[in-house]
């Protein structure tokens, strides 16, 4: 019994120690590659450092990070949400067409029931009615774009005197020196890793991600929690859609093409699985960082925006295959 | 073969050295999975031109050592002679050009593609001409003696002519030695005639056919040569003349019973649960018994007898077709799992990897998805300490060895992992725990101590059902005993009535019989 016991434990130690080392190695590849894109940019550029350009980069970053992490939330469930662009362009014409004749405490929950709106049918079709989340989202990512579209008649709208505070108060408004906008991407940062790493509901939505059936024979109700991280994702991205048409004073139907795919990256450059079950709100922020480094080093270089999404491009493959080569392989 | 069916560079070296006389040696085979020993010592010859079938309980290594001549795996120990050469079957791909090929019970084949071109799909390269494709087909498939159109869709028809159709693949492929791992389980009776005919024509074509069955009236009709298996280790090879059905079933079972189970006394308390004309899965049938409080209730019978689907629908893991279920004399309604959570039932699946774990996820974590609502306050915060103290407390309680339960649980052994899935339910307030399979891939050690759970679990006034292709287990760690055969409940036994033969008897015979009605059930594509 002995022998038989010794046999069975050892190959699982060896397991053990590599997956530690393995998952160490992942978690600090996402800051590594920050790290060493930091050094390379103040390097290059002497103006990169400076408290100007690093406020640039960070305001540049908030509306992705504040979609990222709804974007994780999703993805750790095994999902994918490519509407949140389009979601965010609904938000933003929301937002500025009812300033135009409300007041900003309503035009704003309105402009975020709008994007819960549209999280309730990704959710419902993905959560109860178990269609790819990848097609249910992009039939979404249309829907929205097309309302966007309809209600401003395809036009900027601008937001008016009833959104002057959005523009002045909450754009160029700071908290202990951080812009607001900054601060409300990090709150909700703060709140996505502490449901994350201290709550029931985070939890469970990483164990959904990581095997799902087993969660639901534990007598775990899967369904609904599925199905609210696309109306957490339709929120957040109706609330960056705010932040962005803050920044600008104009609602537009256009905010946000191709957002999607910044912020999956994003996700992904931070470690997260795309299978679910893997990625952290820290690494994600950091991911998002890493991508706003990238486009900020290049524009202080002169790198024409054509050449711009290559290198791009390039970067995210490389980011990722960092990640993929230390994680350990699954069937 | 037809001379178009010459691949290039596809044979290697294995195929030049692939002798002309298929005789297949497999001496002193060993097996180890992790600690466990899936086969010791085993031998198997097979001549040439032969039918050999092969036996044994679910469980005794039949599967384990038809993979190694596939090369799915591969021996821990022991010589592979082909033709009097020793080889080395170190990949799938080695197998085939040796002239091996396997027909697995779930078939593999790509439903949305015609029958030629599943025939012809590893092959297939380049610009394919699909009415030369269809005509090598029709040729084959005439030669051997199948009435099947080449250009039908697989996903069309039906079961027996699929497996003709994967028959066919493999005999484009030159085979010598065909697998068959229960060819019939999914066949009805006038699909079982086809399917030994075929073998039979196989057979005289210097064809070897290695065949894996539970149907022992098959076994009489078409072996030359019946090998039994038990526990990993090779009983014998016997002439089909020299057997018969009574012996045979002595051969396969008939182990020394262990000092694993512990001695119980116990005592049946009032009726916890009681299953009526259960239907479900759309082949078990009219499923009825009662569990009484503080009783261990056996649930055996082979591999697809509907076991673990009448597990599932009283859990709630699937819906049920039809039937009731009464829990200590309310009726319920079980749709959902947690429907049967909150009725009082706890499921250790059979799939413990699937089914039972969130692998990537801490130990601790793992044995609280069951009571998570206990550590979680207003605002859905955890209280990681008090939930800390209960996993520690349920850990000491199960005998799981762990270094930390904060490590992942996919660092635990078999036997430790299975005893987390049962820890879930230990404090989850069940009243009645059905295990599916609870020792497999588990070493002795950790098995005497899940019995000794079980056991516990029991004397604590809970109903524990045990499902299991073990016979020793059923036989040892319970007080009553089903035996379910395609889909029905075949018979039932009190301790006192227990022999493996009887049990064996029961789950075999009527498996026959009751095939018919199990004919239909839809592929599950591979």
């Amino acid at each position: 019994m002995a022998v038989i016991q010794t046999a069975d434990t050892v190959p699982g130690a060896g397991r053990r120690r590599g997956l530690d080392v393995r998952s160490l190695a992942a978690s600090y590849s996402t800051i590594a590659i920050f790290v060493v894109l930091v050094l390379v940019a103040s390097f290059i550029s002497t103006s990169f450092l400076s408290s100007r350009n690093i406020e640039n980069v960070l305001r540049q970053v908030a509306g992705t990070g504040v979609i990222s992490m709804g974007m994780l939330l999703v993805i750790l469930t095994g999902g994918i949400d490519l509407s949140v662009g389009s979601v965010a362009a609904l938000g933003s014409i929301t937002c500025a067409s009812l300033l135009t004749s409300m007041s900003l405490w309503s035009a704003v929950p309105i402009s975020l029931l709008a994007g819960a709106a549209l999280g309730t049918i990704s959710g419902y079709f993905v959560a109860v009615r178990r269609m790819p989340s990848f097609v249910v989202t992009l039939a979404c990512m249309t829907i929205a774009r097309g309302i966007a579209l309809i209600v401003s008649e395809g036009r900027p709208i601008f937001m008016g005197d009833n959104g002057a505070w959005l523009n002045d108060g909450f754009n160029r408004g700071s908290i202990l020196g951080i812009p607001l906008p900054v601060a409300l991407m990090l709150l909700v940062f703060g709140v996505t890793a502490f449901v994350l790493r201290l709550t029931a509901y985070g939890r469970l939505i990483v164990a959904i991600g990581s095997n799902g059936e087993a969660v639901r024979l534990s007598g775990v109700r899967v369904t609904p929690r599925v199905f609210s991280v696309y109306v957490i994702s339709g929120v957040l991205s109706a609330l960056a859609g705010i932040i962005i048409t803050a920044r600008s004073g104009v609602g537009s139907p256009v905010v946000g093409i191709g957002m999607e795919l910044d912020v999956i990256a994003a996700v992904v450059i931070g470690g997260a699985s795309l299978m679910g079950g893997r990625g952290t709100a820290l690494n994600t922020l950091i991911g998002v960082l890493t991508l706003g480094v990238i486009g900020n080093i290049m524009n202080l270089l002169n790198v024409p925006g054509y050449h711009q999404e290559v290198v791009k491009g390039v970067i995210i493959l490389v980011a990722v295959l960092l990640q993929s080569s230390v994680w350990p392989r699954r069937a | 073969m037809p001379d178009e069916q010459h691949r290039p560079d596809r044979g290697m070296t294995a195929a030049d050295a692939a002798p002309a006389r298929m005789d297949v040696e497999m001496i002193g085979i060993s097996k180890l999975f992790g600690g466990v020993r899936a086969l010791d010592d085993v031998s198997f010859r097979v001549r040439a031109g032969e039918v050999h079938a092969l036996l044994g309980e679910n469980g005794a290594g039949k599967s384990t050592l038809m993979k190694i001549l596939a090369g799915a795996h591969q021996a821990t120990g022991g010589v592979i002679r082909i033709g009097g050469v020793q080889m080395a079957i170190s990949s799938p791909h080695v197998s085939r050009a040796l002239g091996i090929g396997i027909i697995y019970q779930e078939l593999a084949l790509a439903a949305d593609l015609t029958v030629a071109e599943n025939i012809f799909l590893g092959e297939m390269s380049g610009l394919v001409n699909p009415r030369t494709l269809r005509a090598r087909a029709r040729r084959l498939l005439d030669e051997l003696g199948f009435a099947i159109d080449p250009g039908a869709l697989v996903g069309s028809l039906p079961l027996a002519f699929q497996q003709a159709v994967e028959i066919a693949k493999a005999m484009s492929r030159q085979v010598r030695m065909l697998i068959l791992d229960e060819p019939t389980a999914v066949l009805a009776p006038p699909e079982v005639e086809r399917l030994l005919d075929v073998v039979r024509g196989l057979s005289r074509r210097g064809v070897s056919v290695v065949y894996i069955s539970h149907r022992l009236d098959e076994i009489f009709r078409i072996a030359d040569q019946i090998t039994v298996l038990k526990d990993g280790r090779t009983v014998g090879t016997y002439p089909i003349g020299d057997m018969d059905e009574r012996r045979l079933i002595s051969l396969m079972v008939g182990r020394e019973a262990s000092q694993l189970f512990p001695k119980v006394d116990r005592r049946k308390g009032e009726e916890l649960l009681r299953v009526e004309k259960l239907c479900a899965a759309g082949f078990v049938r009219d499923v009825s018994f009662s569990l009484h409080a503080g009783e261990v209730l056996g649930i055996a019978g082979l591999i697809g007898s509907g076991r673990t689907e009448v597990a599932r629908a009283i859990f709630g893991a699937d819906r049920p077709d039809s039937g009731t279920i009464q829990v200590a004399g309310r009726r319920v309604t079980i749709r959902t799992p947690r429907q049967g959570v909150a009725a009082g039932i706890g499921l250790v699946p059979e799939d413990r990897k699937g089914q039972g774990l969130v692998l990537a996820l801490p130990i601790r974590q793992n044995m609280t998805f069951t009571t998570l609502a206990r550590f979680t306050n207003a605002l859905g915060m955890l209280r990681r300490r008090a939930e800390r103290n209960a996993a520690e407390d349920v850990a000491r309680r199960t005998t799981i060895r762990a270094r930390n339960l904060d490590l992942p649980v996919s660092s635990l052994s078999g036997g430790n992992q299975q005893k987390v899935v049962l820890a879930k339910w230990l404090d989850a307030g069940c009243r009645i725990v059905i295990l599916d399979e609870p020792t497999r891939g588990v070493d002795v050690g950790a098995r005497s101590e899940i019995y000794q759970l079980i056991e516990t679990m029991a004397a604590s006034g809970l109903g524990v059902i045990v499902i299991s292709s073990d016979l020793l287990e059923v036989i040892g760690a319970s007080d009553r005993l089903l035996v379910m055969s395609g889909g029905r409940i075949a018979g039932s036994l009190e301790r006192a009535d227990y022999s493996e033969a009887r049990i064996m008897e029961m789950a075999l015979r009527s498996a026959a019989h009751v095939g018919a009605n199990h004919s239909q059930p839809v592929l599950t594509e591979a």
